[in-house]
């Protein structure tokens, strides 16, 4: 209970700073990705902002035994660049560039009431489902 | 224009507050794409903070609706089956590449781990050449 108090928690903060960062707004984002057109450089300083704080935090918190309320580290600790990784992402890449959203901010925007993150958040789940059922044939992310 | 890079990077750290908050308490990567996996594959004990999260998530949409409902703004003309298969794309790339903007993107990094580092350089060198590619074909903006 006390962990899903905490996850709601950070998902409400989450929320908060991607809002404020400009990730919820789609055509940001596009403008982030297109270089070679009107580019718009400003969302970099989210990543920026974001891991120059964690790097800094990461080290001291796993510096202690266990989290606060767990009681073991659920960190990945995986280190093979595999194909499903590269095609995985690119994937990712081109469909962050068609709709201009990734998953946090695609979630948050639901709030909107508006059409096109509903549509983006059901089509993603089912991606997502698709994934499951191939894997289960294949077992790919072994 | 000033002013959007300070509120991108305000909007960032507030992330890495909240990632940041999310390993100290739960010992968890805030990774969305894998939350929200795991939420529509329900794991015994491992359903419920997954779904708190997204509460969480939408609750504080709903408190930027309230307040600020301009970061929603959205000028795209963006067509239905445009934002279905950047969903389709989107969801089954994640799950494939093990990650996305902020489990890859903000935790990886952060950590320095080798698979997230390369993760988010491929996925956001894909997403430069695929607006590029788009715009040339008149698909998107």
């Amino acid at each position: 209970m006390k962990n899903g108090l905490a996850a709601l928690v950070v998902g409400f903060v989450f929320a908060i700073g991607l809002g404020v960062s400009g990730m919820t707004q789609p055509e940001k984002v596009i403008g982030f990705l297109d270089i070679f057109g009107s580019w718009d450089p400003s969302l970099i300083f989210v990543m920026v902002g974001g891991i120059v704080v964690h790097f800094a935090t990461y080290k001291l918190i796993r510096k202690r035994g266990s989290p606060l309320l767990s009681t073991k580290w659920h960190v990945p600790t995986k280190k093979e660049i595999t194909p499903a990784l590269v095609i995985g992402a690119t994937l990712f890449g081109v469909g962050w560039g068609l709709g201009g959203y990734c998953p946090g901010p695609a979630v948050t925007s639901l709030a909107s009431f508006d059409a096109a993150p509903a549509i983006f958040v059901l089509s993603m789940i089912a991606g997502m489902i698709l994934f499951r059922q191939i894997d289960k044939k294949l077992n790919i992310q072994k | 224009m000033q002013h959007e890079w300070i509120s991108a990077l305000l909007g960032g750290v507030i992330i890495g507050i909240a990632v940041s908050l999310m390993l100290f308490l739960n010992g968890r990567v805030t990774g969305i794409s894998g939350i929200i996996n795991g939420a529509i594959a329900p794991a015994k004990g491992d359903t419920s903070w997954r779904v708190l999260f997204v509460v969480g998530l939408l609750l504080g949409g709903l408190t930027l609706k309230a307040l600020s409902p301009a970061v929603f703004s959205s000028g795209l003309k963006t067509e239905t089956w445009t934002t279905v298969v950047a969903g389709l794309l989107v969801g089954f790339g994640t799950i494939l590449g093990s990650g996305c903007t902020s489990g890859h993107g903000v935790c990886g990094i952060s950590r320095m781990s080798p698979r997230s580092v390369v993760a988010t350089v491929v996925f956001i060198a894909a997403g430069v050449i695929a607006v590029a590619i788009f715009k040339k074909l008149g698909l998107s903006l």
